[in-house]
């Protein structure tokens, strides 16, 4: 084994950053933002008044919420191929890339913790605000985007940032299907180095640096935030 | 496009010689129920232990307390997965290290999967321990105070029996989360249900059914467990107040 090797981790550092995580960061913004976007949706279906899209919306978040994250990741990982054939009426399952497919997989899963998140955000408008919209002679979609959401959002910020720092530690798991994220390009140099206690220590206190640096900053923002309301 | 569907490959036998594959996957459950109860057990013990320390008046205590939280809450299960398989036994003694290393399948992979699991959870637990003595009125230790018990007697026989009721539901789904995380020690090589459905789908090619009944056997666990722990809700529950009340009807 040897003492611990500082150089293999300088030598290693240009990949892992350049390589690694890129995929981890532009993945993980690719998820936030096409998450909120589906999760606001889920939740206006979760509260809409038509029973179809309600029951169908509260499906798809419990369903996703029961099975572990990696059986979903797995899941997505053949089903896109077949879905892709499906819509271009190809003969045979389309060719996917590891990050298309990782994008798809969290974007749908985030989206049921952001569509929680968004609900109770909707939720928390006094309904007078619907109300008012209304009387205004606004119809559904620009009561909804010009008064509801705009501050179900802002109320909402810290929450969806926090969720943002479970999906950057989540999409580790990409791991399972041999993408090279952050993990996966220290788990290539770790096993072809045979260095894995650098390795794997190094990520560890990257991904803690990242993450605690992360929610110090949602945690300030909080504050701020209570203080102008 | 076609896939070919084809169910009766559950009751084909699987390539290993121990039965049927839905047997196969079976087998799976219960490493998955092995695994996510004894990590259970480990999570509550020091999960309660730290969010209680959390709560007390020793600033020092308190502080070590919230640094363990974040040092577990700020690193992936993943990747705390690998430090307890791969980092943690090159790190100890080398006699120690080499013993560990030697522990044959699978409870070379099942006891550091559930060492992780279990310290991961522990923070959660931590976590809600403190919300819920936080959530108890002050005049409930105020009350303990002046009836002359000590810090460690209002605790016991004041506070933490309250508290211990109040994070009941949360750790309803905080167990329904160690079910499902222990799906990240397939990495590790451990074959719980998650990793045998993958295996069955390389076996077998049979993708989608593999899957879905991987998934079907998920959805019935956690059903079971959401009827359990209600029932064990309703038991222990105290009369008078606003969750009983709620929960009577």
């Amino acid at each position: 084994m040897g003492g611990f090797d500082w150089a293999e981790i300088q030598h290693a550092i240009p990949y892992l950053f350049k390589e690694g995580m890129t995929f981890t960061v532009t993945l993980t913004l690719l998820a936030m933002a096409g998450g909120i976007v589906f999760g606001t949706l889920l939740a206006m279906m979760r509260l809409s008044s038509y029973k179809v899209l309600s029951l169908g919306a509260g499906a798809y978040v419990n369903l996703l919420r029961s099975i572990p994250l990696v059986l979903v990741i797995f899941w997505f990982y053949f089903l896109v191929p077949y879905i892709g054939g499906w819509i271009t009426r190809s003969s045979s399952p389309i060719q996917v890339g590891a990050f298309a497919s990782a994008v798809i997989t969290f974007t749908m899963f985030e989206a049921t913790y952001y569509c929680e998140i968004m609900r109770a955000g909707i939720q928390s408008i006094p309904r007078g605000q619907v109300w008012s919209g209304y009387a205004l002679g606004l119809d559904y979609w620009q009561t909804m985007g010009y008064i509801v959401l705009p501050q179900a959002f802002r109320n909402m910020i810290p929450v969806l940032l926090t969720q943002t720092i479970i999906l950057f530690q989540d999409t580790s798991l990409v791991y399972v299907i041999s993408a090279t994220d952050f993990l996966g390009a220290a788990s290539k140099v770790a096993n072809r180095d045979y260095r894995l206690v650098e390795m794997y220590s190094f990520v560890a206190v990257v991904y803690f640096v990242i993450s605690f640096g992360l929610s110090f900053l949602v945690k300030r923002l909080q504050t701020k935030i209570a203080v102008i309301r | 496009m076609y896939y070919h569907w084809n169910w009766g490959i559950l009751f084909a036998q699987e390539p290993g010689g121990s039965g049927t594959y839905l047997h196969y996957l079976l087998v799976g459950l219960a490493w998955t129920i092995a695994t996510a109860l004894a990590a259970w057990v480990i999570a509550l013990a020091i999960g309660g232990v730290v969010g209680t320390l959390r709560t007390t008046d020793r600033p020092w205590v308190v502080r070590i307390g919230n640094g363990y939280v974040e040092l577990f809450r700020n690193i992936p299960l993943l990747v705390q997965m690998f430090l307890w398989y791969f980092v943690v036994p090159e790190l100890l003694p080398e006699a120690l290290g080499d013993w560990i290393k030697q522990i044959p399948p699978p409870w070379g992979s099942y006891i550091p999967a559930v060492m992780c699991l279990g310290l991961y959870t522990s923070v959660r637990i931590a976590e809600q321990m403190k919300a819920a003595i936080q959530s108890l009125p002050r005049g409930q230790r105020y009350a303990g105070t002046a009836m002359g018990l000590t810090q460690w007697q209002t605790y016991r026989y004041v506070i933490l029996p309250q508290a211990v009721r109040i994070i009941l539901p949360p750790l309803t789904s905080e167990f329904m989360n160690i079910i499902k995380n222990s799906s990240v020690a397939l990495t590790i090589g451990l074959m719980e249900l998650t990793g045998r459905a993958r295996s069955m789908q390389e076996f077998s090619f049979q993708t989608f059914e593999a899957y879905a009944a991987a998934t079907t056997i998920y959805l019935v666990t956690n059903v079971v467990v959401v009827l359990g722990m209600r029932w064990l809700e309703r038991s222990v529950r105290v009369p008078g107040l606003i969750a009983a009340e709620a929960g009577a009807h």
